[in-house]
């Protein structure tokens, strides 16, 4: 019943909200219906923590072999909670942000929030596909209609790339359910499949793309960039903050544990790719002038690090990966905050124009810290239980070339404090210029939706154990049938 | 008489309807020589189901219209080519109050 | 609540209730109330420290588990203290040299605005939760926490004032060279959950010791991980290759320097590896490196700082240099020796610190020595403490300073005479800087202008009283390790520490020998003094020449790894940025589209227009597949 709500909430109340022809109320409804969500997620990690809860399944197109099966696992749970904590704080975050139309603008946000709950509790893979591209769809129309000035281009250029992806993805699914014995797209079957065939590590590759460019790891982020500078920043906040995430849920989930050998063939070449990555973007964030795109380019890396320590195969890797996650997630949603903040009140996003906003704006400059120390996983804050965990796992990886793997997240590590003590140094310290010479500091609602941002931060840096034990079975059991697999192998 | 004549003549007929629509510019006449190539394939069609419905009758105990399917085609033709000589002719009449002419190579509008 | 120990948690909490009283009221308290705060919160810890070490003294030690800082499979992170001999001595350091600094910021810093004091002392509280969290910590990832909080509070506190760009740059560098050495502390502790399975100095000890069945180190382990553990000791502590982030860090308040760069925080990497000595001894090739990078460094440091004309800047390389002697020590197996160092460094080396900044605020911000001269008339306190002070560093006896760096001599004797021989030139050198630098300071004529001639005046009693305090431990603190052969019995501080380092086999040497050593380095320092005394007295300032303009130039150090290093990595995220990103990658996206583009303008070219010619495409297709169906297929 819990998953069913959690898609239904924010589909009715999105197409409700395209009738609020005023832009306050529109806003204001878009809210409660987002806390509402959020209240749902809760009862669901809480209260109703049963398993009849959490399942439903009913049919749907029986004939094709599919159903609509929807399940909250511990790695549903976290995401949906990432999904419904983001949102409030992206409104509150953006409240003051005004928009032509207001009401098609939040109401295809709360339609993309139902294409992500969905695809984070989907079971059946048909019906995974469908909320991908559910969740798709939106962002495409809001980053076109409600964009920077090259949103046409820019758009065009992330759907075309996400809907390539989608496409493989889709082949590939489709192949797979040829294959499962009662021809069901449900992912019991689709666990069962055999790991043999010489296919397999070929469908391998449609899947991981597709998963990848969402993702997106290097050589295929390129539209991110664009896509995040371009896009109205509460979009590019979803984008980064929750969407991202489900490429790697689809790894984790329908990858690793369907096509397990074949992830294990390819596990020596992943984690390599994924940290060039890493590197790669670090060293372009370093050079880079413009706020929002240094932002997209640090996700990059850290999405990076991520996709490499899910192709370890060892509990520290996985539990780092779900729980960075969440931590990702939320750390980068303050982050865009901020930035949307800066670009609004001070109209550049260049970091050489600006400067000396500690005096003038103490508060943000305080917050705009702590997040952004904690995104570069500073103890006692979210990121390090992650990024320990996860170089962790790359450092425990059974791969021969492990040295090298550690070494290069751990230059990752490194840059990674350059560009971000560059870029606090930038916007806040020194002199203040004729931009900045009249900062004000934050408005309340920017406080709260930030305030709530560094609890987490600090809830979750100081007792992980919280999140851990969310993911743990899940990982556990993944980790276990891949195990199973390879050691026959 | 032989099928091979019917076969023949409307070979003949749609060969002559194909050339009159590859060369011919004037509206009218092309759509004539469609509607000429539309009539070599029914008289086929109403050969073949003559042919066939002789061949089923002589072989045993069949339904008195057994293999006649074919002449039900050619109703269908007719119909579908009534209702396009109606649409058709009357493009030809726009296009002949627009631009006073009814040559088709003046109809290369979706070109630009 | 009858035992301290059981309310250990208190130590570091306090500083962390003032660091956010101080933080989030800076506002709206007044500075008074501010700095008893800030003090208030140090000094209860302090009472508290004694009385834990008063527990410990008796042999108690304690671990407190609170609750799973990290669970994850078999690794089982507890967020625990640990009370034990090592850590008391240490929790005493810092919350007693802590409060000192403390009380007299309240002074230093009082022409700050009220937000900033606020903020100035919430960093100071935060930092000293960190250290104490260091220094508490019951396994490797607590210390973890620490390490990188105290190197966060020194990056807050460097770029304390945040509108000079100078410093914030400096505040980055000092982080980002931390970083590095945090990153190999880090590989070392997976190295050990990878063989231990846990984080816990009780279980990695134990496993050293091979008495745990099932798990052992092998000797490569070891050498890797205590190699590890070095490399970040270097990046905290300031040791060769990773050490000039250091004198950058000077653009902290003066107190600051004192506290983080002398005292307490550049210490970590030595209580490291204290910690950890049971694993240090296992294995003698990193001992050797650690002996030799320390060696290095301090000889390194101590050329440098003979030609800084920055007061600040000279006791930054004495202190880089001090810590190389610390490092010496430790690699030559004298784990007390270099804890001993460490405490009677704090003390003089704040004592000194805290003296520079007595004379940085008699002349109104000014810190280049060459302006400065005849300073002992109007600051009698100052200049009697600094003299005590660069006495002790100077290791003349009975100052504290002559007994720490004497047990590391002879130590540095017995491993190997050569070492010995370079240790004390570099213990000469450090004798002559220092005394060039209070000789140019405080005697001769002032050479700086006449408005700051008028302004000298000793500092308020703040600031007085704590330089006495450090300069009567800086003479007493010594007496704690009265070497064996000079009373019997007057090595407490090996007898305290005896439960955490165990006592290490000791070649015996005679007691004439060691008398020798002592004599001769007691004699050269008076003789360096009396040379530095004759150079200096009446110092008229002159342009570096030759050598030592290299001296002044630190090496070039921080040009080449500029040079070899940031540059290259500058270079090449612009080369990633514009060509790679931008022309390959995206080139090869945007391709795809252009192709695409391109050829469906070409074949647009087939849509003519011309009915005809359409028609003519059906039927040739027509035939073409009527052929192929009839005449090709099989």
């Amino acid at each position: 019943m819990i998953p069913v709500l959690l898609i239904v909430i924010p589909l009715l109340t999105g197409l409700v909200t395209f009738f609020i022809k005023e832009e306050k109320s529109a806003r204001a409804w878009a809210l409660f219906a987002t806390l509402v969500t959020l209240a749902v997620s809760i009862a669901g990690l809480t209260v109703l923590k049963d398993a009849k809860y959490l399942t439903h399944y009913s049919e749907w197109m029986q004939p094709l072999g599919s159903s609509f099966s929807v399940r909250l696992d511990g790695m549903g749970q976290l995401l949906c909670l990432l999904t419904a904590v983001s949102y409030p704080l992206v409104f509150m975050g953006t409240w003051s942000s005004t928009y032509k139309k207001a009401n098609n603008f939040f109401g295809l946000m709360l339609l993309a929030q139902a294409g992500l709950m969905g695809v984070f509790v989907a079971m059946d893979a048909l019906l995974f596909y469908f909320f991908w591209e559910l969740a798709l769809i939106p962002m495409y129309f809001l980053c076109s209609q409600w964009g920077g000035e090259k949103r046409i281009r820019v758009t065009f250029k992330f759907f075309i790339y996400t809907f390539v992806g989608s496409v493989l993805m889709l082949i590939g699914i489709l192949y797979l359910q040829s294959k499962t014995p009662d021809h069901s797209f449900s992912i019991e079957s689709f666990y069962k499949l055999g790991q043999t065939g010489v296919a397999n590590k070929w469908i391998f590759w449609f899947f991981f793309i597709a998963f990848a460019i969402k993702m997106p790891v290097f050589p295929f982020h390129t539209w991110q960039p664009d896509t995040y500078e371009q896009a109205p920043t509460a979009t590019t906040m979803i984008l980064s903050g929750v969407m991202v995430k489900m490429g790697l849920l689809g790894v984790i989930r329908w990858l690793l544990p369907v096509l397990t050998s074949s992830a294990y063939m390819w596990s020596d070449f992943i984690p390599p790719l994924a940290l060039i990555g890493l590197i790669y973007a670090s060293l372009i964030a370093i050079r880079q002038d413009d706020i929002k795109r240094l932002v997209a380019y640090s996700s990059i890396a850290h999405i990076g690090m991520m996709c490499a320590s899910l192709f370890v195969f060892n509990k520290y890797g996985m539990q780092g990966v779900m729980i960075q996650m969440f931590s990702h997630g939320i750390n980068i949603i303050g982050l865009w905050i901020i930035v949307e903040i800066i670009e609004k009140r001070f109209g550049t996003r260049k970091l050489s124009e600006l400067g000396g906003l500690a005096q003038k704006a103490p508060a943000m400059a305080i917050l705009f810290v702590i997040i952004a120390l904690a995104n570069i996983a500073l103890p006692l804050t979210n990121a390090f239980v992650g990024e320990f965990l996860m170089f962790n796992g790359i450092f425990q990886a059974r791969s021969i070339f492990y040295v090298w793997w550690t070494v290069m997240a751990g230059m990752g590590i490194i840059l990674s404090a350059v560009y971000t003590l560059n870029m606090i140094r930038k916007i806040f310290y020194g002199e203040s210029n004729a931009i900045t010479a009249n900062a004000a500091d934050l408005r309340w609602n920017e406080k709260l939706a930030l305030g709530i941002i560094v609890v987490l931060i600090f809830w979750m840096g100081i007792y992980s154990q919280s999140m851990l034990q969310l993911t743990d079975g899940i990982s556990g059991d993944i980790l276990e049938k891949i195990k199973m697999i390879t050691n026959k192998q | 008489m032989p099928i091979n004549y019917y076969i023949f003549l409307s070979i003949a007929l749609f060969a002559i309807g194909i050339v009159g629509v590859l060369t011919r510019r004037n509206a009218i006449i092309i759509f004539m020589c469609i509607e000429l190539m539309l009539n070599a394939v029914n008289l086929l069609l109403v050969a073949f189901s003559k042919m066939h419905h002789l061949a089923t009758l002589t072989a045993g105990d069949a339904a008195i219209n057994a293999g006649s399917d074919g002449q039900l085609f050619v109703f269908f033709i007719m119909v579908v080519a009534a209702a396009e000589v109606s649409v058709g002719l009357a493009i030809i009449v726009m296009m002949y109050r627009n631009i006073h002419s009814v040559d088709v190579n003046f109809l290369n509008r979706l070109k630009h | 609540m009858n035992n301290v120990l059981q309310i250990v948690y208190l130590i570091p909490l306090l500083p962390f209730i003032g660091f956010l009283i101080n933080g989030l009221g800076r506002k709206y308290l007044s500075k008074s109330i501010i700095g008893i705060i800030g003090s208030g919160v140090i000094l209860a810890s302090f009472v508290l420290s004694i009385w834990v070490f008063m527990e410990v003294k008796g042999g108690n030690t304690h671990v407190a588990s609170y609750f799973n800082f990290i669970s994850v499979g078999n690794l089982s992170i507890p967020f625990a203290f640990q009370i034990d001999q090592l850590s008391s001595l240490f929790l005493l350091i810092i919350t007693g040299v802590g409060f000192l600094i403390h009380v007299y910021s309240t002074s230093y810093m009082h022409e700050e605005k009220t937000e900033h004091f606020g903020r100035y002392f919430s960093y100071l509280n935060l930092f000293v939760f960190s250290m104490l969290l260091l220094v508490m910590g019951a396994n490797y990832v607590i210390m973890f926490i620490g390490w990188e909080g105290v190197g966060l509070c020194s990056y807050l506190l460097i770029g304390y004032w945040f509108k000079k760009n100078e410093y914030n740059k400096a505040a980055n560098k000092a982080f980002i060279m931390n970083r590095i050495g945090d990153l190999a502390f880090l590989i070392a502790i997976f190295m050990i959950i990878a063989k231990v399975d846990s984080v816990n100095f009780a279980d990695v000890f134990a496993v050293a010791e091979g008495s745990v069945k099932g798990k052992s180190f092998t000797g490569n382990d070891i050498t890797i991980i205590t190699l590890l553990l070095f490399v970040g000791a270097t990046g905290k502590s300031a040791q060769i290759p990773l050490y000039t982030w250091l004198p950058d860090a000077m653009a902290g308040p003066t107190p600051v320097s004192a506290l983080i760069h002398a005292a307490t925080m550049v210490t970590a990497g030595i209580y490291m590896i204290a910690r950890s000595n049971i694993l240090y001894s296992l294995s003698p090739l990193t001992m050797n490196v650690v002996a030799i990078v320390g060696l290095a460094t301090a000889l390194l440091a101590a050329t440098i700082a003979l030609k800084q004309n920055d007061i600040k800047k000279v006791l930054a390389y004495s202190t880089v240099s001090q810590l190389g002697f610390m490092f010496l020590a430790l690699g030559t197996g004298a784990y007390v020796a270099a804890v001993f160092h460490v405490m009677t460094h704090a003390f003089f080396k704040a004592l000194l610190f805290l003296g520079s900044g007595s004379v940085i605020h008699a002349m109104g911000g000014e810190q280049d020595i060459r302006n400065m001269g005849g300073l002992s008339k109007k600051l009698k306190t100052t200049y009697i403490t600094f003299l005590i002070g660069c006495i002790a560093i100077a290791g003349i006896p009975p100052f504290s300073g002559f007994f720490s760096k004497d047990a590391i001599l002879l130590s540095a004797f017995i491993k190997n005479p050569v070492l010995y021989g370079i240790a004390l030139f570099t213990a000469l050198l450090t004798a002559f800087y220092m005394f060039r630098l209070l000789f140019i300071t405080f005697t001769g004529k002032f050479r700086g202008t006449p408005e700051q001639e008028h302004h000298l005046h000793e500092s308020p009693p703040a600031m007085t009283i704590p330089l006495i305090i450090l300069a009567i431990l800086s003479i007493i603190g010594g007496f704690v390790g009265i070497p064996e052969v000079l009373m019997h019995g007057g090595d407490k501080l090996t007898a305290f520490l005896s439960p955490v380092i165990a006592a290490h086999e000791t070649h015996e040497i005679s007691h004439t020998t060691e008398y020798g050593l002592m004599a001769l380095s007691t004699g050269l320092v008076l003789a360096m003094i009396l040379f530095a005394w004759t150079k200096f007295k009446n110092y008229q300032r002159s342009e570096a020449t030759g050598f030592g303009k290299v001296l002044e130039n630190k090496w070039y150090v921080d040009e080449l790894y500029d040079k070899i290093i940031v540059q290259p990595l500058h270079k090449l995220g612009g080369f990633l940025k514009t060509v790679i990103e931008g022309s390959v990658i995206d080139g090869l996206v945007n391709g795809v589209g252009k192709a695409v583009n391109y050829s469906s303008r070409q074949i647009r070219l087939l849509q003519s227009g011309q009915v005809g010619s359409y028609v003519l495409l059906m039927v040739l297709s027509m035939l073409l597949i009527f052929i192929v169906q009839f005449f090709l297929r099989k």
